[in-house]
């Protein structure tokens, strides 16, 4: 299965509108922190999770779902978002903590939820396994058609969350999809450090049912995969897992001085930089143009400005709108 | 003596009718945990339901109670009405994080846009030397982090009426039975919370505590399985001439502070029963509820009837020296009134 000429256009338009949005955000991050670095400070204070260079694994995926289809993801949750349709602008101005953010400002940027395309997170590893199941039940129980995806890092399959929600989504036969995003690092500690095995797709066999990994960060390959096991589930077929070997181009969070890489493993993720990587190929397989590639990129750049520009503009959230929804209205 | 149309019912019992009968008018009502199925629960509290209802929608799981529980959290935001098992509160242990990092906050980090109507229930309470890790409460440990509505009823009545208020609330709540109460004779039940229960489906409010026995002399407070205690030492009391008022809390999230002071406020003093350990807990929040509003009410200073701060000890002598009792709530009042 191969992703149409609309599919790759889209792919690509997502993939740019993400890493604009997340060099944006990078730049807009330091400012109030420098000359010293205080995470308090600035307009976007807290932890800051970027996903440079995993781009590929949010659009291969989410190019197979609507947004009826429910997807969890993690602390590092802005490619999946925009690929999933979060809103650019409620989810900027959420991570600005504005009252116009998509809750208000009680979340920030690792608790982005969208009811409107069924998009959550935990900020926790692995919990968002146990939700992602929990809504694949509900549609199998309730008829209703859409799957679920949990979208994970690599560490997180070493969390007992992950295990027993994988059990439960097998035993259950369940509309689900488990995508691991194969960065190698969790935090400083590297995957072969804390991982008894290379391939993590081979855990599927422990649950008896479908595991792949895709090597090179491919969003094409990445399509393929995950077109089929999105079929699978929504044929009633039961629930996959795909590993995605993924690239993180940023430290695990703003201000990480990254000194546990190897000397010289950022300069070769960057020549694998996926984004310029899939505009030489939709120009060499003559599915884009020079110029229209410059439209989307020109395009994705000002859908980016529009939503910071939102977002700062918004006013900050009343200081008492903190007591308000703890329950449900 | 027996009243016509009286129609006793245990905990356990109750609970499952209350089920039952959501089930039937709310087909997004499902049930799922360990041993609910063909078994009815270890607590007896899901009978019957899975013959009317079936396996689909009365879910044996796994023993993995982060996943289930993490999975009725996803259920409940996809439109479904889960109630969910965990079969002893110890337990909590191994899945909190579904419990207190999801459950409990999604509603806020959606900004109230998402809804998580989801029932946690669980047994709580010792007694009967199961040891420290099958017999706590941890009644302050839940209400104490914000996001869970908490109650626990104390007779079947309000166990049928909470069940039904929770499983149509839009948030989630936490429904701690004590197995005391339940209604199995092997746990030993005490017999003042079997009575009489309605046959048709009825709330009993969440927040909302009540009088159970109307005094003037001094206010005892209890929840659950405290109830009992303190009502059994009302009556010890009421032969040394002394009116004892008893406060069954019924809800832990939200509490009811209202009923607390103005109970207070009639009475001058109070003893709180608390089956959780005594600090940082149910006792001393209902303390300050009181002395934190008005403290010029109080007549003496108030007393606490709680588990002491130590692990629940199996051998038996050691564990009812621990547990509240209505000897200890009959000696409270009298350091009271000495000092």
């Amino acid at each position: 299965m191969s992703p149409t000429r609309d599919e790759q256009h889209w792919m690509y338009r997502n993939m740019v509108t993400s890493r604009r949005f997340e060099e944006t955000i990078a730049k807009i991050y330091f400012e109030g922190k420098t000359p010293v670095f205080n995470m308090a400070n600035g307009p976007i204070p807290g932890e800051m999770h970027l996903s440079d260079g995993q781009e590929p694994v949010a659009v291969g995926v989410c190019a197979h779902l609507t947004p009826e289809d429910v997807v969890t993801a993690t602390h590092r949750p802005h490619h999946q978002a925009i690929a999933k349709g979060v809103d650019l602008d409620k989810m900027a101005a959420e991570i600005f903590g504005k009252t116009t953010g998509l809750s208000g400002g009680r979340g920030g940027h690792m608790h982005i939820f969208d009811p409107d395309v069924n998009f959550a997170c935990s900020g926790i590893i692995a919990q968002g396994m146990g939700p992602a199941v929990g809504a694949a039940l509900s549609r199998k129980m309730q008829g209703k058609p859409g799957v679920a995806v949990a979208f994970l890092g690599e560490g997180a399959v070493n969390q007992g969350a992950w295990h027993e929600a994988m059990n439960l989504a097998a035993v259950w036969k369940l509309p689900f999809v488990c995508v691991i995003e194969d960065n190698a690092w969790g935090i400083s500690v590297a995957k072969s450090t804390a991982t008894s095995i290379a391939n993590n797709a081979d855990r599927a066999a422990a649950y008896g049912i479908p595991g792949t990994r895709i090597e090179g960060n491919d969003p094409y390959a990445i399509y393929e995969a995950a077109g089929a096991a999105i079929a699978r589930a929504r044929a009633g077929e039961g629930p996959s897992l795909i590993e995605v070997e993924t690239y993180r181009l940023a430290g695990h969070f703003m201000g990480d001085a990254e000194g546990y890489r190897p000397e010289g493993e950022k300069d070769a993720l960057f020549e694998k930089d996926p984004i310029p990587k899939m505009r030489a190929k939709l120009l060499a397989d003559g599915v884009a143009s020079e110029a229209e590639l410059d439209a989307i990129e020109a395009e994705s750049a000002a859908r980016v400005e529009a939503a910071i520009k939102f977002a700062r503009e918004s006013a900050d959230p009343a200081p008492e709108d903190a007591l308000t929804a703890v329950f449900a209205a | 003596m027996t009243k016509s149309n009286e129609r006793k019912l245990t905990i356990a019992r109750s609970m499952a009718e209350a089920v039952a009968q959501e089930m039937r008018v709310d087909p997004s009502v499902f049930v799922m945990g360990e041993d609910i199925g063909p078994l009815g629960g270890v607590y007896g509290n899901t009978r019957g339901l899975i013959e009317e209802f079936g396996a689909e929608r009365i879910r044996d799981t796994p023993i993995s109670e982060t996943a289930f529980i993490g999975a009725a959290v996803g259920a409940a935001q996809d439109g479904m009405r889960p109630v969910v098992e965990l079969m002893f509160v110890d337990f909590f242990g191994v899945c909190f994080d579904a419990i207190y990092n999801l459950m409990a906050k999604n509603i806020y980090f959606s900004g109230g846009n998402l809804k998580v109507p989801m029932v946690l229930m669980t047994s709580t309470g010792g007694g009967y030397s199961d040891g420290g890790q099958h017999s706590q409460c941890v009644y302050g440990t839940f209400a104490h982090l914000p996001g869970m509505k908490v109650v626990a009823p104390s007779n079947a009545y309000d166990a049928k009426g909470l069940m039904t208020a929770a499983m149509r609330d839009d948030s989630p709540v936490v429904y701690m039975y004590h197995k005391g109460l339940q209604g199995m004779g092997w746990l030993g039940t005490e017999a003042g919370a079997t009575v009489h229960v309605p046959e048709e489906s009825y709330t009993v409010e969440i927040g909302k505590a009540k009088v159970v026995r109307q005094g003037k002399d001094v206010t005892i407070v209890s929840l659950g399985m405290g109830v009992h205690n303190a009502l059994k030492a009302a009556k010890t009391l009421e032969g040394q001439g002394v009116s004892a008022e008893v406060v069954d809390l019924v809800s832990l999230v939200p509490l009811d502070r209202e009923t607390i002071r103005a109970s207070v406020a009639k009475t001058g003093r109070l003893i709180v029963v608390d089956e959780d350990y005594m600090s940082y807990g149910v006792s001393g929040e209902i303390i300050a509820s009181v002395t934190e509003h008005d403290i010029s009410v109080l007549k003496a200073a108030p007393k606490r009837v709680a588990f002491p701060d130590v692990p629940i000890p199996f051998a038996r002598v050691m564990e009812q020296y621990c547990l509240p009792n209505p000897d200890k709530i009959v000696a409270a009042w009298d350091e009271m009134k000495a000092a």
